[in-house]
């Protein structure tokens, strides 16, 4: 239960709510274990974007990592948020199931960073 | 005929004509609605003359004293700048402390000016008013001589200029921004909670003591001079950060839960927003004076330590997120520099890596942590500069909805994983970087469901100039953010190559030889 206190009615929309967005919504994507990238990044995509297109960006950002070049893709595990899922690179963001503001965990079993410190 | 001399008025006498014995109780409007807002929040006072003023300091005295204080400071910062004193501090890098603090503190002195302006309007008593109205000065004061200070800089130094236009704009002074933002928005009783007591009395000394000393270890007699000046007023500030605090507790048992929940929400966001520090005393100072974890177990495991003991009698408990501060103060100074050196043309002061005898100060002084989770990635990022391959991560950074840093501390317990926290609100998702900001989102979601996160508003197309089309096909979110930041071209990226570095060193040069 809400613990604010105020002088008057006090309703508004969130800063975030995904209308603002003009057709596209938030996603996020961290690589664990690889903590040089300091914090997840963010993308505004349409819901019908491929998800190819998050593949892409993540090689943007992450082939710097001398870890990329070997991962074993068939081993990665992927979460969005707390919930194990497979994604399909040839379906859409709606398709595998990600929605406004979901958060992509992504594992690469076996890799854990520069000397494996975990980044 | 004998001359009747009137007998000198007693300091508590004086006080008491000059402050109490000129507020009324009005009489046209009831009090309470002269005073709305010192009601609402559940805090109960019965009766407002029992509040001890802490320091017995009245207006004509206060201009006196603080007038001595400036004339002293101006002819320090006059010889300091007359004598080009910037070329005596210990090495150009040290500048960029000061690009990070002009970015981060005056500001913040601002607010805190006007809302200790906004406490000696809407506090019902007479003491408590007149205080927050001489705290409200104070803090204008440093505001402005903390920019004086440091506005010799910006002749000589690049990224200095357009610190006021990024101040509610860049992405990294959005966590500072939004903690004034929160506590201005709350009432008068959580204000003074936040700024007055978790601010100014436990965490004070860690923010300003580190930069002083830091001032001072690396030839910087402006920038020292200017928070020793400070410093005698934060004395005044933390009795009555402390006095308003004994204040509601004893006027009511019914205020302790609300106090304490505010005493733990506001020692975290405090604690959050300090990470910066951090980085300033690990990587910053070219001269150290000890690390930020020695400094966190003095200033706030110790200190902090014996304050909440003292407060045990009034029944407040130490807040809730103490254990894992003491946790993190071996890993927060090195995530935010890694944090910081990845986005070179993203902020107006440089990023370098470590000297390797700075790294063994860092192993030497972090023995559970630098070797084991830093130095690699430090030592990478260096062979990888020296390949000309520097670290410029280009993406948009995950924010925190409460303390809006960004996502880059680890799950207590487990350095190598990241702290990922989620709450749903009215259907929508919300993520926070710990137990303490999803607490805080959850208590009061109406607020934090509004925070202002720059990368999410650069891709709402709010960062753009005017007539951009977001739907274009071609429209890429954030390729005018250096227009829109005014950040100055010459102020970005590594240390090693900057402008700055070349003429304080061609400068010297001049300074000391023939």
């Amino acid at each position: 239960m809400t613990m604010l206190k105020t002088l008057a009615p006090y309703e508004f929309k969130s800063r975030d709510a995904v209308e603002n967005y003009k057709g596209r919504q938030l996603l996020y994507v961290n690589w664990e274990r690889h903590r040089m990238f300091s914090r997840p990044f963010v993308l505004a995509m349409k819901p019908e974007t491929p998800f190819s297109a998050v593949l892409e960006e993540m090689a943007a950002c992450f082939s710097y990592h001398p870890d990329w070049q070997h991962i074993d893709w068939d081993k990665a595990i992927w979460q969005n948020g707390n919930t194990p899922f497979t994604p399909d690179r040839n379906k859409t963001l709606a398709e595998n199931g990600i929605g406004h503001k979901d958060l992509i965990r992504f594992r690469t079993p076996g890799l854990d960073g520069i000397a494996g410190t975990g980044y | 005929m004998d001359m009747k001399v009137a007998k000198k008025l007693g300091l508590k006498e004086r006080y008491s004509l000059m402050t109490r014995d000129l507020a009324w109780d009005t009489t046209y409007q009831p009090m309470d609605k002269v005073f709305p807002q010192t009601t609402y929040e559940g805090i109960k006072i019965h009766d407002w003359d029992k509040w001890e003023d802490p320091f017995r300091l009245t207006m004509d005295a206060y201009w006196k004293y603080q007038s001595e204080k400036e004339r002293k400071l101006y002819a320090i910062l006059d010889g300091f700048n007359q004598n080009n004193g910037h070329l005596s501090v210990t090495d150009a890098r040290y500048i960029n402390v000061l690009k990070l603090f002009l970015g981060s503190t005056p500001p913040l002195e601002l607010m805190a000016a006007r809302g200790f302006s906004m406490m000696g309007r809407q506090m019902n008593g007479a003491g408590p008013r007149v205080a927050c109205q001489m705290q409200a000065v104070d803090e204008y004061r440093h505001f402005q001589t903390q920019i004086h200070s440091i506005s010799n800089y910006n002749k000589y130094y690049n990224g200095m200029d357009e610190f006021a236009h990024q101040q509610s704009r860049m992405w990294y002074l959005s966590d500072g921004k939004s903690f004034f933002d929160d506590a201005i928005t709350a009432g008068p009783f959580e204000f003074m909670v936040a700024i007055g007591f978790a601010f100014e009395y436990v965490l004070t000394n860690i923010l300003f003591v580190p930069f002083i000393s830091g001032a001072a270890y690396n030839g910087d007699m402006a920038a020292m001079t200017v928070g020793f000046s400070a410093q005698s007023d934060e004395a005044r500030h933390m009795t009555l950060g402390l006095e308003c605090i004994k204040f509601m507790l004893e006027q009511d048992p019914d205020n302790l839960p609300i106090v304490q929940r505010w005493i733990d929400k506001w020692t975290w966001r405090g604690t959050r927003k300090l990470a910066s520090v951090g980085m300033m005393m690990d990587y910053m100072l070219p001269k150290r004076i000890m690390s930020f974890k020695e400094a966190w177990e003095m200033y706030v495991e110790e200190n902090g330590g014996a304050l909440f003991k003292d407060l045990a009698r009034y029944g407040i408990t130490i807040p809730k997120c103490f254990s894992q501060t003491i946790e993190e103060k071996e890993h927060v100074s090195h995530q935010s520099w890694i944090g910081f050196y990845m986005k070179p043309q993203a902020t107006p002061f440089h990023t370098w890596i470590p000297t390797p005898d700075e790294m063994d100060w860092l192993s030497e002084k972090y023995p559970n942590t630098f070797d084991k989770y830093y130095r690699p990635v430090l030592e990478f990022f260096d062979a990888q500069e020296k390949a000309g391959n520097r670290f410029d991560n280009k993406t948009a950074p995950m924010n925190c909805q409460v303390c809006v840093s960004t996502m880059k501390f680890n799950e207590p317990g487990d350095p190598m994983e990241m702290c990922f926290r989620e709450s749903i609100y009215k259907g929508e998702k919300f993520h926070t970087c710990s137990d303490h900001c999803k607490e805080i989102f959850d208590n009061e979601p109406e607020k934090y469901s509004q925070t202002f996160i720059s990368s999410h508003q650069v891709l709402q197309g709010n960062c753009e100039p005017d007539g951009t089309d977001v739907n274009a096909p071609d429209f890429k979110p954030g390729q005018n953010m250096l227009d829109y930041w005014k950040l100055d071209k010459r102020a970005l990226g590594d240390f090693n190559g900057s402008e700055d570095q070349k003429n304080f060193a061609a400068w010297r040069e001049q300074a000391t030889k023939n």
